[in-house]
């Protein structure tokens, strides 16, 4: 019983992870048909700055919630800031170019972009452990959990909500919708493609950023974070359907609950785990779970 | 002849003279002596950067430094290497295995250097050794610590003057039983390649010939970088240990701490960090009060009180406003065991080349900042030194860190003999350990 509830609320907090980091990448994927590799890059990013920004309210001795929201706002503003640059700077300039092309940009801007940090923050690390020192924690029997960890759920599921409400009952979202069923027709019936890619271009960076963000105080925020991330937001996003957000929640879940269940029962299997739910999915169902096959167009 | 003429002539007579009274005085005495070119490699992006290769980069530019000034102690006055001076050239080992092999057969063909010291990581030993071998090319490893390197094969060319790592583990056994005499059982979390396998599968043999009663609970392997801990601490929370052993290093001993703190699991056990005083620097009062804590060696805190050892803590902490940690004594001391390898093979004449100095390498003892060097183990290429392990806690008045409660292990109690490899001799019972 014990390990079973354990199992359940490791999967809960490490979906909430991977669910946060995975939503920017899978929608920027739905709309504009481009694997984002630099996505690892907001991610970094959101967590230097959310780094500089627990630096800031550490030393002006401001309340908790104060400096965890300044937190957020800061690694949101990056992103925000990043994808414009991104989109107006470079991937406007690659519109229509080969995917493998688009997907090698990508990877370069990543590449740059680490190099940025290094720059902007210097090769040591940081801390920012503040905010989960100061959330405390609660005992559920002999199981103590972090109330940094709750939070961190309740964020992902607050996003899961947000996304489906945004996308079923805001003109954005269902224009957003039609874009990604059909972007030709969307255009040919008057929708501002290019804006659509802008603005969930950036959107996409600004949840990558925030879960750069959120999961700094958890971390030694140092060189190479992205790298880790963006291997395991594209196995959540391939098992759930290229472009799917419902696809992200699921595959984050599965994902999660098959890695604790591993660490906790089969400690030898844990590396595989991950990836060997994503070759039976993919076997299975080679588009993801929420993604059907779809008619090349000629 | 013309008034100018004259006046021509004699500028040129005079510029003659003056020409070789200059050229006189640019006459070197004897020929300039060639500079000695190290490639120094360690990390200096990613996630291993900040704890690890940048201290041992910042320990050879130091050092570098001081040798070339002839301002380091004695023996090591001389100027840079048998008076040549040491030019070195910084080069990442951020990457794959290729890639750093890559890079290591670029410094030795193209930049033509005349040793390599480098490498943190066990994975980029394992993956140059056999490239050193193959180009001849004198390397020092300088941190990596599986003990395959030696046991796997016998070296010509590679040399390790950093015990490897069975000294740390050995001597965390050693150190937890006699500290915590209530301990029944105890887990690990350990990184899933060499460095954290072997740790491991040496802390547990050297367990269960000092204490064979006393039973492994949770092993846990998760992958290197992962980040996210929670799975691992909650498998610790729900189980009986007394004690986890971790060799842990770089953002995720860092991260893990920050993780369990918040859970509370160091007050449920006792953590063994054989790599952990690389990170008391940084996590200060985050590193929970009553930690085991090692420095892969007599190294930083644990150090003894010596002149060089004191020598270099100054020069250091002047330097980089930080005092050293580990990976900057290996480097230390593994430049310096090459300068006196350089200046014995230097001693017949000349520039020695590449078989010269690993002739004059082999065997060789002498002390460091870290105590006692003795090229013992594999055919004189391992350094074995003695170690200590201690008790962390933050000393809240002085707002410092410090580890009490210190414990020297000899070198020959926590080193297999020569020729014999480490999982063979802990499996046997860790036969003629002398621990007095």
């Amino acid at each position: 019983m014990l390990t079973a509830s354990a199992i359940l609320t490791d999967g809960l907090v490490y979906a909430a992870y991977l669910f946060i980091v995975a939503i920017g990448l899978t929608l920027i994927f739905g709309v504009m048909k481009i694997l984002n590799v630099a996505h690892g890059s907001f991610y970094a990013f959101g967590a230097y700055g959310a780094a500089t920004a627990v630096g800031i309210y550490t030393n002006a001795d401001w309340p908790a919630a104060i400096g965890f929201l300044l937190m957020l706002a800061m690694g949101m503003a990056i992103g925000l800031v990043l994808g414009i640059i991104l989109e107006r700077g470079i991937l406007r300039l690659v519109y229509g170019k080969d995917e493998v092309i688009i997907v090698l940009v990508t990877y370069a801007t990543f590449l740059i972009l680490e190099d940025v940090i290094v720059l902007i923050w210097g090769p040591q690390s940081y801390a920012a452990y503040q905010p989960m020192v100061s959330a405390g924690n609660i005992e559920i029997g002999e199981l103590v959990l972090s109330n940094y960890d709750i939070v961190l759920v309740a964020i992902a599921a607050l996003l899961a909500g947000l996304a489906y409400w945004a996308l079923k009952f805001t003109r954005y979202g269902r224009l957003l919708t039609t874009v990604i069923f059909d972007r030709e027709t969307a255009a040919a019936f008057g929708v501002n493609v290019t804006l659509v890619y802008t603005v969930t271009f950036v959107i996409g960076a600004m949840l990558g950023a925030l879960g750069g963000a959120v999961m700094a105080p958890k971390i030694a925020v140092t060189l190479g974070i992205g790298v880790e991330v963006i291997v395991l937001a594209f196995a959540v996003v391939a098992i759930g359907g290229m472009g799917s957000i419902e696809g992200a929640l699921v595959g984050a879940l599965i994902v999660g609950i098959c890695r604790a269940a591993a660490v906790h029962l089969v400690p030898q299997i844990e590396l595989f785990v991950i990836y060997g739910v994503m070759a039976l999915v993919l076997v299975v169902r080679p588009y993801g779970l929420f993604v059907r096959a779809q008619p090349r167009k000629i | 002849m013309s008034h100018r003429a004259i006046v021509i002539r004699w500028g040129l007579a005079g510029l003659a003279v003056a020409t070789a009274a200059v050229a006189a005085q640019a006459q070197p005495t004897a020929p300039a002596a060639t500079p000695v070119k190290l490639g120094i490699v360690s990390f200096l992006t990613g996630p291993a950067a900040s704890p690890f290769g940048i201290p041992g980069r910042n320990g050879a530019e130091i050092v570098i430094e001081a040798l070339n000034a002839g301002k380091a102690p004695a023996p090591f006055n001389t100027v840079g290497f048998a008076g040549s001076k040491v030019e070195a050239k910084y080069v990442d080992e951020a990457g794959s295995a290729a890639n750093v092999v890559t890079e290591f057969r670029n410094l030795v063909q193209r930049d033509q250097v005349d040793a390599v010291i480098g490498y943190v990581s066990s994975g980029s030993c394992l993956a140059v050794t056999p490239v050193a071998e193959e180009l001849k090319a004198l390397t020092v490893f300088y941190d990596c610590g599986t003990p395959r390197i030696f046991e796997e094969k016998a070296r010509n060319y590679v040399f390790r003057v950093s015990p490897h790592a069975t000294m740390d583990n050995v001597a965390a056994a050693r150190y937890l039983l006699a500290k915590k005499k209530n301990v029944t059982s105890y887990s690990g979390i350990n990184q899933n390649y060499a460095w954290g396998q072997d740790s491991w599968r040496d802390f547990v043999g050297a367990m269960k010939v000092l204490a064979p009663k006393v039973t492994v609970d949770k092993v846990l392997f998760p992958k290197l970088f992962a980040g996210e801990y929670g799975a691992e601490v909650s498998t610790l929370l729900t189980s009986k240990s007394q004690a986890l052993h971790t060799s842990f290093y770089d953002g995720d001993l860092e991260g893990f701490i920050y993780q369990e703190q918040a859970r509370g699991l160091d007050k449920r056990m006792t953590i063994i960090m054989t790599a952990g005083e690389a990170a008391i620097w940084r996590l200060r009062d985050k590193l929970p009060d009553g930690t085991i804590i090692g420095a892969r060696g007599a190294n930083g805190p644990l150090a003894r009180d010596t002149e060089i050892n004191k020598w270099f803590q100054k020069v250091y902490t002047d330097r980089y406003n930080v005092p050293p940690t580990y990976t900057a004594y290996q480097m230390a001391q593994s430049l310096l065991g090459l300068k006196l390898a350089y200046e014995k093979a230097a001693k017949a004449g000349g520039k020695p080349n590449a078989d010269a100095i690993a002739a004059a390498f082999k065997g060789i003892e002498y002390e460091g900042p870290a105590g006692q060097v003795k090229m013992v183990l594999g055919d004189g290429h391992q350094g074995i030194t003695e170690t200590a392990y201690g008790t962390y806690r933050f000393n809240k008045q002085k707002k410092e860190p410090e580890i009490v409660d210190i414990v020297r292990y000899p070198a020959e109690c926590v080193n297999p003999p020569a020729g014999i490899d480490a999982d063979k001799w802990i499996a046997e019972g860790m036969k003629g350990a002398k621990c007095n």
